[in-house]
Order: structure tokens, then sequence, then C-alpha cells
């Protein structure tokens, strides 16, 4: 590369033109990053130590946070954290097991297999409002679909997302229609990544079906695997759309999610101070849970060549 | 059992189990369908009736009228062009300059860019709203558009830079050598180039916002500038029983994603196996 670039003012040095177009060419995302990004966290940070209404801001030291994880409403933080944890416990190593399942079906040489792509990817293109009120019309106790399918079996089904013992686990059920989504294809990108000479060496070695899955599939899969667990996570704690319209977070707040809870305390109690506590009590429990993971990562993520990222 | 028939069976294993799967996949759709076009009294009879008899076409019609849903789906084109259009021109500058210039803290940025892919927007969302409140343009479309001219995201910036990276070298320096400016390398020589990684974005970004509830949820207070997700909620809470009008209006909200995905489905598929592969 030359040195110095024709320009028709003064010439500028190679390292003073990196820098001026880099910086040029970034600003729009390094304004963007101050103004939407670092600037509210700082000043959600300041807020929830703070009691604000829109109208009187008064500094009230940790009692937001006090309050939250003491004796907020009844226990509604506790509750509603610990129903995103069920939520995320299940719907998150669910989800992925069903997409990788779909991707390794989807990977086999059958027939029509354009047609069985487009059925498993178009439920994740429906916008969430729309399938939760699908959805919910399939969780209809009397004449929901659902329940008409059990009926046809022999069973009589529950009243799903209007009784408090059925209500989270529907929701969790409802988030499985998306397995065939981007998650699934990232999966299938990886599956057809795998070079197939490490599957031809392990039938040379005479590698049953069960163990060239074990042995050269999850390996070869696994940082695929570790960037949807750890996105799937960060994800499914902030699920808000489907529990807002489908249950309001009812009954008996069995479906009251953490962000609809922050939602709530936001924009229909106005208790900014207290929502924004929340809100860094989420940053903080996904940031802790996103370390461990990456530490956990060393353990079981293989990269070719031994590059640990 | 010999290799051949172990591959035979798991081909014919595989295909049952997709078939099972599909129909069961499939069946929401269906019954989505089917109800949208039934009347009211055969919605709720048991056992349901699949084919519905006669067709009430005119659901369609009701659904599109009941309320002032042909605003709706103005206002929701209006905000996903004008945020197609910022997002996909400032994550292609922006990309743009982590991939070609090697500025003071280029490394640090980036890192710095993608680390915001793992907050949650919880986080930044009261003080956002704040700032709108303050500027007055609570109830314009002007907080669910402008930012998208700020970068356009993290996810976004990433898809483009990895695929610029991919272009050789040796066209910008050809394109150089010839005078060129780097904004003409940019728009000449590279993005005509990123056509896949640009038609990916651009995708997914219409999708998020053609989507996004709580954005519209948080700023829009009038009905007139309600846009289609909003508006179903509010169909939802004034025509609840009416099952029929629901879910045809629900269809209504579907039916642009789904051809969006029938006419662009080869750049879909690959686009996004695009963005897991160097996760």
């Amino acid at each position: 590369m030359a040195t110095t670039v024709p320009t028709t003012h003064k010439p500028l040095s190679q390292k003073q033109y990196n820098n001026l177009w880099g910086y040029l060419l970034i600003a729009p995302w390094l304004l963007g990053f101050l103004i939407f990004t670092a600037g509210p966290m700082l000043a959600s940070l300041v807020l929830s130590f703070c009691k604000y209404d829109l109208h009187t801001l008064e500094w009230v030291g940790t009692k937001n946070y006090e309050i939250l994880l003491t004796r907020d409403g009844g226990g509604l933080f506790w509750k509603s954290l610990t129903n995103t944890a069920i939520y995320v416990l299940f719907a998150v190593p669910l989800g992925l097991t069903g997409s990788l399942l779909l991707a390794l079906l989807l990977n086999q040489k059958v027939k029509g297999i354009a047609l069985f792509r487009t059925v498993f990817y178009l439920p994740s293109l429906v916008p969430a409002v729309a399938s939760s009120l699908v959805w919910l019309w399939v969780f209809h106790p009397d004449a929901g679909l659902l329940n008409y399918g059990l009926s046809r079996i022999g069973i009589q089904g529950p009243a799903w997302l209007m009784d408090e013992n059925t209500a989270l686990a529907s929701l969790i059920l409802m988030s499985l229609w998306g397995i065939g989504g981007g998650r699934m294809i990232i999966f299938l990108a990886g599956l057809q990544g795998i070079p197939d000479d490490l599957y031809e060496a392990a039938s040379l070695d005479g590698a049953s079906v069960w163990s060239k899955f074990r042995h050269v599939t999850l390996p070869m899969l696994s940082p695929t695997l570790f960037f949807n667990l750890v996105l799937g996570v960060i994800g499914s704690f902030q699920v808000f759309t489907s529990a807002y319209i489908m249950t309001g977070g009812g009954p008996n707040n069995a479906t009251l999610m953490y962000v609809l809870y922050l939602y709530n305390n936001a924009f229909r109690y106005f208790k900014l101070g207290k929502a924004s506590a929340m809100a860094w009590i989420l940053f903080l429990v996904l940031l802790v849970f996103t370390l461990i993971q990456f530490r956990q990562a060393s353990k079981w993520v293989y990269y070719e060549g031994g590059e640990k990222e | 059992m010999s290799e051949k028939n172990t591959e035979r069976l798991l081909r014919w294993g595989a295909f049952t189990a997709l078939c099972l799967g599909a129909a069961l996949f499939s069946i929401p759709f269906l019954w989505t369908v089917s109800t949208a076009l039934k009347t009211n009294e055969q919605v709720f009879a048991v056992p349901p009736q699949w084919i519905p008899n006669p067709i009430q076409w005119g659901n369609f019609a009701r659904a599109w009228t009941e309320l002032p849903f042909p605003a709706f789906v103005i206002n929701t084109v209006i905000i996903t062009a004008i945020s197609v259009v910022g997002q996909v021109l400032s994550a292609s500058l922006v990309a743009y300059g982590f991939a070609r210039f090697k500025f003071k803290g280029r490394n640090f940025f980036f890192y710095l860019m993608l680390s915001t892919m793992m907050l949650p927007a919880q986080v930044t969302m009261i003080p956002v709203f704040l700032l709108w409140r303050e500027l007055r343009l609570i109830d314009t479309f002007a907080p669910l558009t402008i930012p998208a001219f700020f970068g356009g995201g993290a996810f976004s910036i990433f898809l483009l830079r990895q695929f610029f990276l991919t272009i050789p070298r040796e066209l910008d320096e050809a394109a150089m050598l010839d005078g060129a400016s780097p904004l003409t390398i940019y728009s000449k020589v590279l993005l005509p180039l990123a056509r896949p990684a640009l038609i990916t974005v651009t995708l997914l970004s219409f999708l998020a916002h053609w989507d996004d509830f709580m954005g519209p949820l948080i700023y829009l207070n009038s009905m007139e500038k309600y846009t289609v997700s909003i508006g179903l909620r509010m169909f939802q809470d004034m025509f609840g029983t009416q099952l029929e009008l629901l879910m045809a209006a629900s269809l209504i909200h579907i039916l642009p994603t789904i051809i969006l995905f029938f006419i662009a489905q080869r750049h879909f598929i690959k686009g996004v196996a695009l963005t897991g592969l160097k996760g």
C-alpha cells in the first residue's frame, strides 16, 4: 500500500487518513451509542436510586432495591422473577433441543425438503401479537382446538391460560411453535459446514449413528449451540408480548413476567425509579448468567484449530 | 445391520417425523384461516367444522372497516419503510468503517458494539422515553424511526462487516488508484457486491419493525397514529368474542410477512444462515 493517498487538500498520512475516515464512518453508531445506550444506561442507574413519577424527582438511596427485594406488593417482584426463571428454564432447553432435532431431520436427504423447511419456518414469521391471538384461541378451554384434539383421544383438557396451574406451561408450549425459525436455520448451516470426511473417517472406524452424532456432530456444532444458548437465554428473559396479550399476567399473577411487571411499573403506575431498579437488576442477572456461560464454554465448546474466543 | 440399511431406515424415520411435525405445525394456521371464514355461531360449534359453509369472505371486509385498519397499515408501512432505509444505510456505512479502516481504538469500539447485543433493552427504555418526552415527540413516529439512523443495531453492523471482509481488498485499492474516494468505493464497489447481506438486513429489519409491539405501545397514544400490532390489540379489547373477525384481522397482520417470505425465500434462508456462521 502507498504511504500517502492523493487528496486535493493538504496531504494526510496513512494513519491520519484511516483515523479520519474510520471515525467519520462509525460516527452514526458512536453518536447513537452515546445518545441511546450509554447516556440512558447511566440515567437509569441514577433513576433507580430516585423516586420519580414524571412530576417530582426525589433521591431515595437504595430504597427501591430494598423494597423490591423484601416486601414489594406482597412479593410480586419475586413472583415475576420466579415465573420468568421457570419460563427460561423450560423454554430455552426445549426450544434448543427442538431446533436441533428439526435441523438434524431437515439435513437428511429426504423428498420435499424445501416444502418442509418452509412449513417449519413460517410460524417464526408470524408477528408476536397475531400469534398470541391465534394461540389464545387454540387454548380456549371449551371451543379451542387443543382441548378438542385431546377430547378426541379421551383426555379432558385443562383450562390452559385460565388456570393458574397451567397458564405458564401454556406460554412455554406456545413458544415451541417457533423452533423452526432463525435458530434452526443457524443449526442447519452449522450442520452443513461439517466436512463429510469426518463422518467418513468415523464410518471407517465402525462408529454407530449415535456415536457419530455424539463425537462428530455435537463437538463440531458446539460453537453454534453456544451462540444460540446465550442469545436464547437473553431473549427468553425478556418475554413480554405473549403474556401482555394472552393473560395480562394472570390468572392470579401466574404469568406475570419480569418485563411485563417492569412495564406496568413504568408505564401504568409511573413508578419510574422502581422500574429502573428492576431494569438494572435484570441487567445484572443477565450479565452474571452470560459470564457463567462464557466460563463454562471452555469446557464444552470446541473451536476448530484450537482457537478459543 | 448394514450401513446402507441403517441409512435407509434413518431416512424413512426422518421423513415420517417430518410429515407428522409439519402437520402439527400447520394446524394452527389452518385453524386460523378456517375460523376467519366462519359465522360467529359456527366458530363455537363443537365438534369444530373445518371447512366453513357458507364461506364468509365478508369477515375480512368487516375486520378491515370495523376499525380504521387501512390507516394502521399505512402508519406501519411508513414507520417500517423509514426505519429499514435508516438501518440499512447507517449500518452499512458503519460496517464499512469497521471493515476497511484501521483507526485508533477500532477493536475496542468493535467489541463495545458487539457487547450491546447482550444488553436488555429495558435498561435504556425509561430514560430514552423521557428524552423523547422532553423533545415533545411522544405520539409521533420519531421515536420509532429516528434511532434506526444511528447505526441500525449491532447485529446488522456485525453481519455487514463480516460480509465486507470477504470482499477482496484489491478491488478497493484498484478503485483508489483511479482516484475514487472512500464514499465512491462504498457505493460503487462494496454495496453492489454485498447484495445478499443487504437483502438479509433489509428483511430482518422489515420483520422487526412490522412486528414491533412494545415500541408503538409506549410511544403512540392517539388511534389515528396506531400501527397494525397496536390496532390488533385494540381490536381484541373491542371485539374479543367475535373470533372470526379477530382471526381475519390477525391474518391481515400476518399476510405481508408471508408474501415477503415467498418472494425472497432464497435470500431469507441463506441470509439467516449467514448470521450464525461466524457467531
